[in-house]
């Protein structure tokens, strides 16, 4: 899973009215090549939660995404590469989803997230 | 005639790893996949910028949809039920992002994130109630209002599915207007039994005179060539009427009543049998319980 799927992701149990953004546990992470394509990046980004996606690169372990920043920077092709990298190319592989406001657990297998729910939670 | 997978098992144990590798091995479904996927893209109606677009691919099985979306350059997050199918996309190395997730408990996606979504052959399967906690309106609801939230103001979501009858299609296109989508139906080669494919084409917000419903295909009487071979998910899934015959109705014998039987009787006579019981008040009146 990308940061960009867990971006989108949030927590769909019945009454949870702030099931965004699902921290992250990670065990394993992996990186794969993606093709770079700064016309999606800036059409992504007015999509994206900064804040959770500044917190959940951090939380993987990348620092160097600015905690602020401004539509201007897309047009800096280092910041483009950086936000890129973090964005498309590291996956989490194994770990786990929490929600923020009932700590539920989604474990992350083989990089596929398992957002199933119980019956009582639906 | 075999039976429609969605009446022999729930998805997730229908779609069992046997299953699910016959179903990604088999060249006739990945042609087919391929093409309702491509039909399907056709129907959302991207701007045509050569921007990539985020898409949710919705029943994504195996990653056959998802990789003509990888071909047209598009970023997906597939989801299906199914481990099995899932772990098969994981070996065919799909480029989308996979989770496992029931559609029918509604999409856990941020309000406005998503561009489009496409779904072939999934929908359906939400008509099922497999087990007692399942009602399908109820499923069909989740669905189609977690469905409205996710995407963004203006995006399409095109659904091809499989109904088994006339009041199945009903439901589902029922829910999906009821949380606000507009949009209708298309339905391709709509003449042919076997080529049929409905697409349901839901978009977000009022009805826009600009964007009018996409033309079906083959309307016109059904020139098929390129297609008469194929349908998915095999012959089984015809759209037939329902198959189980309608239960014999309680009072199944007509009430024959005193006239009925006064006809009878005289009819008797005429014939010249002797031992024909007389005409009273009691003939034809019901016994009483007790008797």
């Amino acid at each position: 899973m990308r940061l960009l799927t867990h971006n989108m992701l949030s927590c769909n149990i019945k009454g949870v009215t702030k099931g965004f953004p699902l921290s992250i546990e990670v065990q394993r992470l992996d990186t794969k090549d993606a093709d770079f394509n700064p016309d999606f990046l800036r059409n992504i980004f007015p999509k994206l939660e900064w804040k959770a996606f500044h917190d959940a690169a951090v939380s993987i372990g990348l620092n160097d995404i600015p905690e602020q920043v401004d539509p201007t920077m897309l047009e800096d092709h280092e910041f483009l590469q950086k936000f890129h990298h973090a964005l498309l190319e590291v996956h989490l592989e194994e770990g786990a989803l929490i929600c923020p406001e009932t700590g539920r657990r989604f474990p992350v297998t083989k990089g596929v997230p398992n957002m199933l729910l119980h019956e009582d939670e639906v | 005639m075999s039976l429609r997978p969605e009446r022999q098992a729930p998805p997730e144990i229908f779609y069992n790893e046997s299953e699910a590798r016959k179903y990604t091995t088999s060249s006739r479904i990945i042609e087919i996949q391929a093409k309702l996927t491509e039909r399907a893209l056709e129907l959302l109606a991207l701007p045509s910028d050569g921007i990539p677009r985020l898409l949710l691919d919705i029943g994504c099985g195996s990653g056959l949809s998802g990789e003509t979306l990888t071909e047209n350059g598009h970023h997906w997050i597939g989801m299906d039920i199914s481990e099995s199918m899932i772990d098969i996309a994981l070996e065919r190395e799909v480029d989308g992002d996979l989770l496992v997730s029931d559609i029918g408990q509604g999409l856990g996606f941020r309000p406005g994130s998503l561009d489009g979504a496409i779904s072939i052959s999934a929908v359906q399967w939400l008509c099922n109630a497999d087990k007692s906690c399942n009602d399908p309106r109820a499923r069909l609801k989740a669905f189609f209002s977690s469905l409205y939230k996710c995407l963004a103001r203006g995006a399409r979501a095109i659904l091809q599915i499989y109904p088994e009858n006339t009041q199945q299609l009903e439901m589902i296109s029922t829910a999906a207007m009821r949380v606000g989508f507009s949009g209708g139906l298309v339905v391709d080669y709509p003449h042919s039994s076997r080529a049929k494919k409905y697409f349901l084409c839901l978009s977000c917000g009022p009805p826009s005179t600009s964007t009018p419903l996409p033309k079906a295909k083959g309307e016109d009487g059904g020139s098929e060539s390129e297609d008469d071979s194929e349908d998915e998910e095999n012959e089984t899934v015809d759209v037939a009427e329902r198959q189980r015959p309608a239960k014999r109705l309680k009072n199944g014998k007509k009430v024959k009543g005193r006239a009925w039987l006064l006809k009878k009787k005289e009819q008797r006579r005429n014939k010249g049998v002797t031992n024909v019981p007389r005409d009273t008040k009691y003939t034809g009146r019901k016994r009483k319980t007790r008797f």
